[in-house]
């Protein structure tokens, strides 16, 4: 057989140096072609291995090509497979048996592959970035793969298997590729990783732990609101507690003393009677207390409020001064009041509080003075600030040009701080108020007392403080008073303040302000004139009055409350000024006022003083009358009458403080002009309600039948003749001129037609009439339940003339009636 | 006769101690003289009939649908103003918590307080029957009778 065959040596056959020529067989298979590359394979016979013989043999059979496991090749000693192809004489058909290929057979064609290199080349080609290890293996026997390319492998790496198929089918070839460098630890993404992990985790940390505290504040707020409204409510408790206990305490306190006042009535023998009135202070007493309690409530709860009525300060003071006149005579402490003729007669505020406060501060005057005076003033705060740059000049504050004599305080320094009188003030720009329907007032009180210790000046407006424990034992009360006053003060939209000296005394000022109640353009002017004179006493209208006095402050108070009389006054400081007054004037004076010490001073002078006024009268002014002298003192014990005993005409003694109501009684008893006697006050007004009404004819309009038939019965007693109606209507019937009526009581809340559409009507059929001779304005007053400065302003734009409260009551009747009635 | 006088007294300071009248009740008894000496009767007898009308009327007006809270306001208003006048104290209150309770609009409030009316009116008015009583038997007994002065 001269085929061309390769012998594939295997690898543990091949030994270069023991080539020997081939024995004797068979079948020879030499190689007789090859390529340069393998030319030493020539003449190699190709049968004479063992697996290469059954290589070719099974290609001649099957017809295809056939790979060998790997081994190494001659020469070169390198890995690789020979692919061998059998060339046939002829076609045969595909299903030719194996006989028949291998008679068919002419010769074999082979393909030496040397895998190392053809897979280098290979993977030159697909060179990357990475170094790949590269493992081909023969698989054919799958317990035992034969490694045909590359190093060796640690198994455990993570390598990949690709199949490759060369196109025999007998044998199985497997290729592992894997990275040569392990992978580096990925530290840039780890770390990014951890990193956005931490941020997540901080994050969300960040996120929880806002979220908890919004749900903890939350809830602490929601407690906070339990907890407030519980507070709060208890504070209302607290409060209304307070009120209630005040309100059950003080009723059946008033019906103590009612009792109280019954008692006085009924017969009682001295001691008895001096237990009562002790009973009576200690219940006074009690119920102010309670009073000022309810008040620190109601001022605690925001509760109080101020009342707009009418009201005159005048009587105001004259009534405080009753109260205290005879704890001030009884401890010998003058005691006066003065209030500026520019403060207008009546004013709109509320009476009630403002004579709270100036109690209060009178009290406490009181409580500590024990001599010299207690000087209450009271100014329109214009005055006294366009009077700071006079004052400085003229009146220095030295001991002689007080009240008394004694050295008080500086009172200008207790309102110099006043923010009202600051040049950013209302004040400090202040044009004119005459336009301004407001008045602001300031009252000084002034005492000459043991003043306040410097260390508790500071807190004396905190409630509950005393100056000192002894002092509540020594003088009672709740210390609330001050403190009180200063709300009441602020609700006035004013100011308090004070100065005090210790050993020389006190001075506390403050300022309030009120409604003009009669400003010019009302029409209620034709009884406004400065200086309206007392409407009980117009009987001294007209006269004339010195007032003996060395000191001028005190002589100014007394000449403010003669004034008020309607009387003249003119002042000297001692008897021969006074006597020389009285000669040479050319007015007659009706009455001297003397002051206590000039009185005192010298017996002689005062008994020679009274025998030429007798006798100086008689001679020139031929009246006949000699003025009446009246003695002015502060307590009537201190009083020595004898040192005139020789003098015939004893002269009458006027116990300061000087009052308007007392000073017209003490006048008229020693003139000998009007009531006899020192009534009361109570009764006093009703026998001048008496004088006022009796012989007049007043229509009464209310549809409620009750309130007619009292409101009649109170009317009828004073002398009135009274007519009932019951409607607006039926009075503007009555009421068509000509009619006999000189008043009209309204009611306000009728049906049909209320009190002030009545009065309007009336008042348009009044100015209707048109001789002007016949015209006749008929006083109307309103009758109302509930006074309210709503009901003020109503009643003045419809024309009423004023209006009183129902059921009566007698002094608001009586200054109401007043103001259009003379005495008859 | 002292004992009636004592018991005149007393039940009077009674009526007042425990606020039934109050002073506009003393004035009454001082408008009465020899000219009206039967003046507070004749008032009080006023009062006690207006006072009937009003409170059924205020009834009536708190039984209707829908309640006419002015109307009953206008009596209120009405009720408090004659008790002011004869000083029916606790009447007069009383009236005063009821005009609240109508500006209010409640019902409830309202039903209640003219029930407390009609108690103390009814209280006021048996205490000041018992009163005349005692007066007139100290007349009749022939003494003038002793008011407070």
């Amino acid at each position: 057989m001269d085929t061309m065959e390769q012998n594939p040596v295997h690898e543990d056959d091949y030994v270069p140096d023991e080539l020997e020529p081939s024995p004797i067989h068979e079948e020879y298979a030499p190689v007789i072609f090859a390529q340069d590359t393998i030319s030493h394979v020539i003449s190699i016979d190709v049968l004479s291995g063992k697996e290469d013989r059954e290589n070719v043999l099974r290609a001649r059979e099957s017809g295809k090509g056939v790979l060998t496991a790997p081994f190494r090749l001659l020469k070169t000693n390198r890995l690789g497979v020979i692919l061998t192809f059998a060339v046939y004489k002829r076609d045969l058909p595909s299903n030719a048996t194996p006989n028949e290929r291998i008679q068919a057979t002419d010769g074999y064609l082979g393909g030496v592959f040397e895998i190392e290199s053809l897979v280098e080349k290979l993977l030159q080609q697909l060179a990357s970035k990475q170094t790949v290890l590269v493992n081909v293996y023969d698989t054919t026997n799958q317990t035992h793969s034969i490694p045909m390319y590359g190093s060796d492998v640690s198994g455990d790496e993570f390598y990949h298997v690709s199949f490759l198929n060369f196109g025999d089918p007998f044998r199985k070839h497997e290729m592992h590729c894997r990275f040569k460098q392990k992978p580096p630890f990925p530290r840039l993404a780890t770390g990014t990783s951890i990193g956005i992990l931490v941020i997540a985790l901080l994050v969300g940390h960040i996120f929880h732990a806002t979220v908890s505290r919004i749900a903890k504040v939350e809830d602490d707020y929601q407690e906070m609101m339990v907890l407030k409204k519980r507070a709060e409510a208890a504070d209302v408790a607290k409060s209304q507690f307070l009120a209630t206990v005040s309100h059950e305490i003080r009723t059946p306190m008033n019906g103590v003393l009612g009792m109280m006042n019954m008692l006085m009535d009924t017969d009682l023998d001295v001691t008895q009677q001096e237990y009562v009135r002790t009973a009576q202070g200690s219940g006074k007493a009690l119920v102010s207390i309670i009073n000022e309690v309810l008040d620190q409530a109601k001022i605690e709860s925001g509760k109080i409020e101020l009342e707009a009525v009418l009201f005159d300060i005048r009587s105001i003071m004259d009534d405080v001064l009753s109260l205290f006149s005879e704890k001030s005579q009884g401890k010998g402490v003058e005691l006066a009041v003065y209030v500026s003729d520019q403060v207008p007669q009546q004013l709109i505020g509320d009476p009630g509080r403002f004579r709270q406060i100036i109690t209060n501060l009178m009290g406490n005057s009181i409580k500590f003075t024990d001599k010299g005076h207690i000087f209450v003033t009271i100014h329109l705060v214009e005055e006294v600030f366009h009077s700071i740059e006079v004052e400085r000049e003229s009146t220095s504050k030295d001991a002689e040009h007080t009240l008394s004599g004694f050295p008080v305080a500086d009172g200008r320094r207790s309102w110099e701080g006043f923010r009202a009188f600051s040049h950013e003030g209302p004040l400090g720009s202040f044009s004119s108020t005459s336009s301004n329907d407001l008045i602001s007032l300031i009252v000084s009180v002034e005492d000459t007392g043991d003043g306040i210790p410097l260390e508790s000046q500071p807190m004396i407006f905190t409630p509950f403080m005393q100056v000192g424990p002894s002092i509540s034992r020594k003088h009672g009360g709740t210390g609330i008073g001050l403190s009180i006053s200063k709300c009441l003060v602020g609700l006035m939209n004013g100011e308090i303040g004070f100065v005090s000296e210790p050993k020389i005394g006190s001075t506390f000022t403050f300022t309030a302000v009120f409604t003009n109640a009669c400003p010019n353009s009302n029409e209620l002017k034709t009884q406004q004139i400065n200086n309206q004179p007392h409407p009980a006493t117009s009987e001294f209208n007209g006269m004339a009055a010195l007032v003996i006095d060395p000191r001028p402050v005190r002589a100014e108070v007394s000449r403010y409350h003669i004034q008020r009389l309607g009387v003249r006054v003119e002042i000297v400081s001692d008897l021969k000024q006074g006597l020389s007054t009285v000669t040479d004037g050319d007015a007659s004076v009706n009455m001297i006022l003397i002051e206590q010490e000039v009185w005192d001073r010298d017996s002689s002078i005062s008994s020679h003083f009274v025998n030429n006024i007798r006798k100086v009268v008689e001679i020139d002014k031929g009246k006949g009358i000699p003025p009446k002298l009246f003695i002015l003192v502060n307590s009537s014990s201190s009083f020595r009458a004898g040192s005139t005993a020789s003098c015939l005409h004893n002269p009458t003694v006027v116990t300061k403080p000087l009052r308007a109501s007392m000073l017209a009684a003490s006048l008229q008893r020693a003139m000998g002009v009007g009531n006899k006697g020192n009534p009361r006050n109570g009764e006093h007004q009703g026998l001048s309600l008496k004088h006022l009404l009796s012989g007049r004819k007043i229509l009464i309009v209310d549809d409620n039948s009750v309130n007619r038939t009292v409101a009649a019965g109170a009317l009828k007693k004073y002398g009135a003749g009274v007519v009932c109606v019951s409607s607006g209507i039926e009075a503007i019937t009555m009421l068509r001129p000509p009619h006999q009526f000189d008043a009209c009581f309204m009611d306000i809340q009728m049906p049909e037609m209320d009190g002030f559409e009545a009065t309007r009507r009336i008042r348009e059929i009044e100015n209707s009439v048109k001789d002007r001779e016949l015209f006749v304005h008929l006083p109307i007053l309103a009758m109302t339940a509930d006074v309210m400065q709503a009901t003020h302003q109503e009643c003045s734009k419809c024309g009423m003339d004023g209006y009183v409260s129902k059921p009566f009551e007698a002094e608001q009747l009586y200054r109401e009636v007043s103001k259009f009635f003379q005495s008859s | 006769m002292d004992h009636l006088h004592r018991k005149l007294r007393d039940h009077e300071a009674a009526m007042f101690q425990q606020g039934y009248l109050d002073d506009q009740f003393s004035q009454l008894q001082k408008l009465q003289d020899d000219t009206s000496p039967d003046f507070v009767i004749e008032v009080m007898t006023m009062f006690f009939d207006d006072s009937e009308k009003l409170l059924n009327n205020m009834s009536r007006a708190l039984e209707q649908v829908p309640v006419n809270f002015k109307q009953i306001d206008a009596h209120a208003h009405q009720q408090k103003g004659s008790s002011a006048s004869v000083g029916a104290a606790r009447v007069k209150n009383v009236c005063g918590t009821f005009r609240n309770f109508c500006e209010a609009q409640n019902l409830e409030g309202c039903v209640r307080c003219l029930q407390q009316l009609q108690q103390e009116y009814s209280l006021l008015k048996n205490n000041l029957k018992y009163l005349f009583k005692l007066q007139q038997e100290i007349k009749t007994a022939g003494r003038s009778i002793h008011t407070r002065g």
